[in-house]
């Protein structure tokens, strides 16, 4: 019955796109996970009155997230070919498109963590402080735990973003629904592939925001 | 045990330049509830985030315990800050953490071991009355539960000191005083030093043993509770006696009700300290053939006694009159005769 309304669609092809998607998306936002809180975490308190008060750093920091925000994402991973041959070895496939992945999405995730952070009570940290807590202990006890339902979040929304980006890494023939549909569906007419490559991309943008919607009312205990 | 030397912190901002402490000298004892009272802005909070150096001074020393707080490098002050509790008017707990929780982050800070961390907890949440919402989060607290989370957290690393800021502040009458009892509590049991800045003279009147008044960063008037009371110098310490006391109490509508009393002598008694008014009206009453009715009075009791006016008609016989004064005259109370009838 499927095969006679998307007389086009290759269930194997299909799937292993779908795999691609996922796998683009999943790898892509551990790495900007990591890279945006450390980005984060240096424009917070590198900022007037942090922790690490140091403005030289903090405008460093800020013009680079800012500048690699202002790439449209589509030339960003044109910019990057070179790069990505240097590090993965390859610049076609689902693992090409990691770098430029991670690089266009962290800048972003890393403001928004930037953002959760500065909404922790100055009070806590404070207390933190005059408790005699080392600047470790205030990142990983403090900041991080009471800021950690707008950091999760803000990995939601930049989790969406990402299958977006993962979409537009169809044109270096990185793979995934994205790809598939361009290349199987527009360039060959076949409007039935377009439209099950859409369904698919929205099912796995739910999936994502269910999650971490879940997560999120699980952690906030305000 | 605490002494502050010519403390002073200027905050420097582009329009202008605060003098928020400006030449503070203190001398604390130990085992005492030492009060400071300011409106807003008098530099109260600067001058406490002194003591732990929440902020660094422009000038002077704070010497607790025969060690310069003011002179320690970073890792130092964070061990002597492990000895300086803290409590806050906005409680400050991780809303994130359980009541344990939030009441072990000290103790982890500290390096204590789990075990001993776990019995250390239980010890003060009993102390603190928190027993049953141990599991509990700060959002499912009350404010007066959330600043006893905030005690006990305070109290875990046995410190010598601990420091309140406003801590009742932000609570209700009622809860002030259960809160203010437990620091009298802990204050007793543990001869814990206390220091509390607040703008409320009742908090002063409640539980303090002695009081510095602040104004623009200045300390106006120190001395004991009981003194400053009664003999308020300053300006800003009768706005602050008048705040329990009440505005010129004895006056209000007195002169019509004097007027109303054809025998007798009308007097106003001044308590200071370690008398007890009813006792001796009641004595006076029982020594000698008078009639005493109260007609106006404010009493307030602090911790070194009642202090306070009342204003009493006295009748009966002028010479059994005249012995009763005498006699109110020869204990610690003064006396004046605003009328003769
Ligand atoms: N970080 C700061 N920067 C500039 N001025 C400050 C700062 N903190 C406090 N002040 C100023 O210092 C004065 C005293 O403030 P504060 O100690 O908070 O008073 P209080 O606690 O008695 O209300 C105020 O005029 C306040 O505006
Ligand atoms: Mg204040």
């Amino acid at each position: 019955m499927l095969s006679e309304l998307f007389p086009n669609v290759q269930m194997d092809d299909l799937w292993v796109a779908t795999y691609e998607t996922f796998y683009m998306t999943l790898i892509s936002l551990v790495g900007t996970l990591i890279f945006g809180i450390l980005l984060g975490l240096l424009l917070y308190l590198t900022a007037r009155g942090g922790l690490w008060e140091n403005k030289t750093l903090h405008f460093i920091v800020a013009a680079i997230v800012n500048i690699f925000r202002a790439i449209p994402f589509i030339i960003l991973i044109l910019l990057l070919i070179p790069f990505t041959d240097f590090l993965m070895d390859t610049i076609r496939g689902p693992k090409a498109a990691l770098p430029a992945l991670i690089i266009g999405s962290a800048p972003f995730y890393g403001r928004l963590v930037e953002i959760a952070l500065r909404e922790v009570d100055k009070g806590v940290v404070e207390a933190a402080k005059a408790m005699g807590a080392k600047t470790r202990t205030i990142i990983f006890k403090v900041l991080l735990p009471e800021s950690m339902p707008a950091l999760v979040s803000g990995l939601t929304v930049t989790a969406i973003a990402l299958i977006g980006y993962t979409a537009v890494a169809g044109v270096i023939g990185a793979g995934g629904l994205g790809d598939f549909a361009y290349f199987y569906g527009f360039q060959r007419r076949a409007t039935d592939v377009v439209f099950v490559c859409t369904v698919l991309i929205v099912i796995i943008v739910f999936i994502f925001q269910f999650i971490g919607d879940l997560i999120t009312s699980k952690l906030d205990k305000r | 045990m605490i002494t502050i030397k010519n403390l002073s912190k200027i905050y420097r901002t582009k329009s202008n330049t605060i003098n928020a402490v400006n030449d503070l000298n203190l001398e604390i004892e130990k085992g005492e509830i030492f009060g400071v009272i300011g409106y807003s802005g008098a530099g109260k909070s600067t001058f406490i985030r002194l003591i732990n150096r929440l902020e660094d001074p422009t000038e002077g020393q704070v010497i607790i315990d025969g060690e310069d707080i003011t002179a320690l490098k970073k890792n130092k002050l964070r061990l002597s800050r492990q000895e300086i509790g803290m409590i806050f008017q906005h409680f400050n707990l991780l809303w994130s953490r359980t009541v344990r929780e939030n009441i072990a982050f000290p103790l982890e800070i500290a390096g204590v071991p789990k075990q001993t961390r776990r019995e250390r907890v239980d010890e003060l949440i009993k102390l603190v009355g928190l027993t049953g919402r141990e599991n509990a989060y700060p959002s499912e607290l009350s404010g007066g539960q959330k600043q006893r989370v905030g005690i006990a957290r305070a109290l875990a690393n046995d410190p010598k000191v601990l420091l309140c800021d406003e801590a009742t502040s932000a609570l209700d009458p009622e809860t002030t005083d259960s809160i203010l009892k437990l620091l009298i509590d802990i204050n007793k049991n543990l001869g814990l030093t206390i220091i509390l800045i607040t703008h409320e003279m009742h908090v002063i009147r409640k539980i303090c043993h002695r009081v510095a008044v602040m104004e623009a960063g200045q300390v106006v008037e120190q001395g004991e509770v009981l003194d400053v009371f009664s003999h308020p110098k300053s300006q800003v310490t009768k706005k602050f006696v008048e705040q329990v006391m009440g505005e010129n109490q004895q006056d209000d509508g007195l002169g019509d009700v004097i007027e109303g009393f054809a025998t007798g002598k009308i007097t106003k008694l001044h308590f200071v300290g370690e008398v007890t008014n009813q006792a001796l009206i009641s004595s006076v009453a029982k020594k000698y053939q008078v009639d005493i009715s109260i007609l106006q009075g404010k009493i307030t009791q602090t911790r070194k006694g009642a202090y306070g006016t009342l204003v009493v008609h006295i009748d009966g016989d002028d010479e059994e009159i005249n012995k009763a004064i005498d006699y109110i005259a020869s204990t610690p109370v003064e006396v004046e005769v605003v009328h003769h009838a």
